[in-house]
């Protein structure tokens, strides 16, 4: 057993003679949140059909869970929870309907457990009240809510959701969010297509940055964003004192102000460093870091606006 | 799986709207052959038009006859024509697909739904027949083509074989509309495509200049279910007429198969 749950080495697709996706290698963890974020229109859908067996690569090949894909499909995807490309569902058909359909038409859907199952789903989506409605007479979000309702209908390994907060209102994607967050702490792992930065920088551990068809970036989001260019900024009530602790720990701190002190973390703990400042003596009155931000990053790696590509 | 599938189709308004109309035509003639008081003349209006009136059980089959050039052949075209690419056109098909649910599989499952149709369409249509047509008129022994007479019960039997004939008579064009439909993921352009075959069979037969090429149309031999009211049956026409309707399915099966297992499903 591999410890990636997604494997892609060379994997390429044309349409037409385009590339539109270009030796793109993934490694997706097992029990990550990994965030697979680009701009429209560069190819991620297109991998996710792709990883899903819906489209079939020009070159290049995949794993899945361990596995060869797309020849062991059978076996892979049942454990795979899918949002592709927005929710599709019978218009005529009730939701509750609609999930029995999607159950029934593969392996791994017991009859027996299915009406429970999709009882727990509609309640994890806070959909239940609307389960008997029609398809059609439902709103934007919540037609995306009965589509993660699908992806969560049986125990899953790995969820590969494409934009899962589109169209929802602030309430709903932080609901949404927090059930992202609830399945990665139960152990699944999910591959979240987005090309918002604050879903990534909120939800995922681990990130792939696509660009025209090409991965330009991949790794731990904490190695991306470059840990050790932290900032420590103590506000108190006396900086000289304050920098001499700090020294003291073997920081290099810079008095800004008689009120103000910051120095470069260096792989120093913020809290072990309010811990000396108070063991000193020293009134601290605030005490912050300051991350490079993922969009300095972002921008560092791709070198262009996000809204240029593609 | 299989209901579900089933499910899917006769839940939907569309198709009860349709087997609704099917239904409504065989009444609809025996309702205007009763009101305008006197029975047609013999030899006048569509085959066993003239029977009507003398015996009930022939309101099914003058149904048959007049919905087979039409009605029928647009209710199949509209559902084997929106079996692929309905659901590629709702987006529903890269969930189904990525269950998985096998595209060999899913194609087998669309086949018999379509199948399947065919049977209730045209038996939506001899019944209501039947259940008109003993309701406005006296039925009785069921007097042959050839001019012999069956019981009731016999003749009620060879009504339900026509209505057998004419469902396997659609079977060709619901293979033609199945493989349509995975060429596009526009319904709508599936079942025109496939009322537009039907029509240009019906054209192509029509042209006497054409004749070497009527016993291979899809439509050629529709009309030889009317047979099985001979005694003994004329099996001949009925034969020719399966055995175009075969090697029909059997290319547009194969087609919609190769076809549909080797496409990027990108809808």
């Amino acid at each position: 057993m591999t410890d990636l749950a997604i494997e892609t080495s060379g994997l390429t697709k044309h349409l037409g003679h385009v590339p539109v996706v270009d030796h793109v290698d993934l490694a997706v963890p097992r029990g990550s949140v990994y965030g697979f974020l680009g701009p429209n229109g560069s190819g991620k859908t297109t991998t996710i059909r792709m990883l899903l067996g819906l489209v079939w690569p020009t070159a290049g090949s995949f794993r899945m869970l361990g596995e060869n894909m797309p020849a062991a499909g059978a076996r892979v995807l049942p454990q795979v929870g899918a949002l592709v490309e927005g929710p599709a569902f019978y218009p005529w058909l009730t939701g509750r309907q609609n999930l029995k359909r999607i159950d029934a038409a593969g392996p791994d859907g017991q009859r027996s457990t299915r009406a429970a199952r999709i009882d727990t789903a509609l309640e994890k989506v806070g959909l239940a009240a609307a389960a008997t409605k029609r398809y059609r007479a439902y709103s934007l979000g919540m037609k995306q809510r009965l589509g993660l309702a699908a992806a969560l209908l049986r125990p899953r390994n790995l969820l590969i959701l494409d934009e899962p907060t589109n169209g929802m209102d602030p309430q709903g994607t932080r609901e949404i969010r927090n059930l992202v967050r609830e399945l990665a702490s139960e152990g699944s792992t999910v591959f979240l297509s987005t090309h918002l930065l604050s879903e990534v920088e909120q939800l995922c551990t681990h990130l792939g940055i696509i660009s025209v068809g090409k991965v330009v970036a991949q790794g731990a989001i904490d190695e991306l964003r470059g840990q050790g260019d932290a900032m420590l900024r103590v506000e108190t009530t006396d900086a000289g004192n304050a920098a001499e602790v700090l020294k003291g720990l073997g920081l290099d701190p810079i008095v800004v102000t008689r009120e103000v002190v910051s120095a470069r973390l260096d792989g120093q703990r913020p809290e072990e460093c309010n811990r000396a400042l108070v063991m000193a003596g020293v009134g601290v009155r605030s005490l912050t870091t300051d991350r490079r931000s993922l969009e300095d990053a972002f921008v560092a790696l791709t070198g262009e606006g996000f809204d240029v590509a593609g | 799986m299989w209901l579900a599938e089933f499910g899917l189709l006769f839940r939907r308004v569309r198709t009860r709207v349709l087997l609704f109309v099917l239904a409504a035509v065989p009444v609809a003639v025996a309702v205007a052959v009763r009101l305008s008081g006197e029975g047609p003349s013999p030899g006048q209006g569509p085959r066993f038009f003239d029977q009507i009136t003398h015996n009930g059980v022939f309101a099914a089959l003058v149904g048959l006859t007049v919905t087979l050039p039409f009605f029928l052949p647009l209710a199949v075209a509209i559902i084997a024509g929106d079996s692929v690419a309905g659901e590629a056109n709702l987006g529903t098909l890269r969930y189904v697909l990525s269950r998985p649910c096998g595209r060999t599989r899913l194609l087998v499952l669309k086949g018999a739904t379509v199948i399947l149709f065919c049977f209730v369409a045209t038996f939506a249509v001899a019944l209501a027949g039947l259940i008109a047509g003993s309701i406005l008129f006296p039925i009785g022994d069921v007097t042959t083509l050839s001019g012999d007479t069956l019981s009731l019960a016999a003749g009620t039997l060879r009504i339900g074989l026509a209505a057998v004939l004419v469902a396997l008579s659609l079977l060709g064009l619901a293979a033609i509309g199945m493989f349509i439909s995975t060429l596009t993921d526009a319904p709508v352009g599936a079942m025109a495509g496939t009322v537009g075959v039907a029509v240009l069979s019906g054209v192509l037969d029509a042209v006497p200049a054409l004749s070497w090429l009527h016993p291979f149309l899809l439509t050629h031999y529709w009309l030889s279910f009317g047979d099985v009211l001979r005694s003994p049956v004329y099996w001949n026409q009925i034969v020719l007429n399966l055995i175009v309707q075969a090697v029909i399915v059997g290319i547009f099966a194969t087609a919609a198969w190769a076809r549909f297992t080797s496409k990027d499903v990108l809808a």
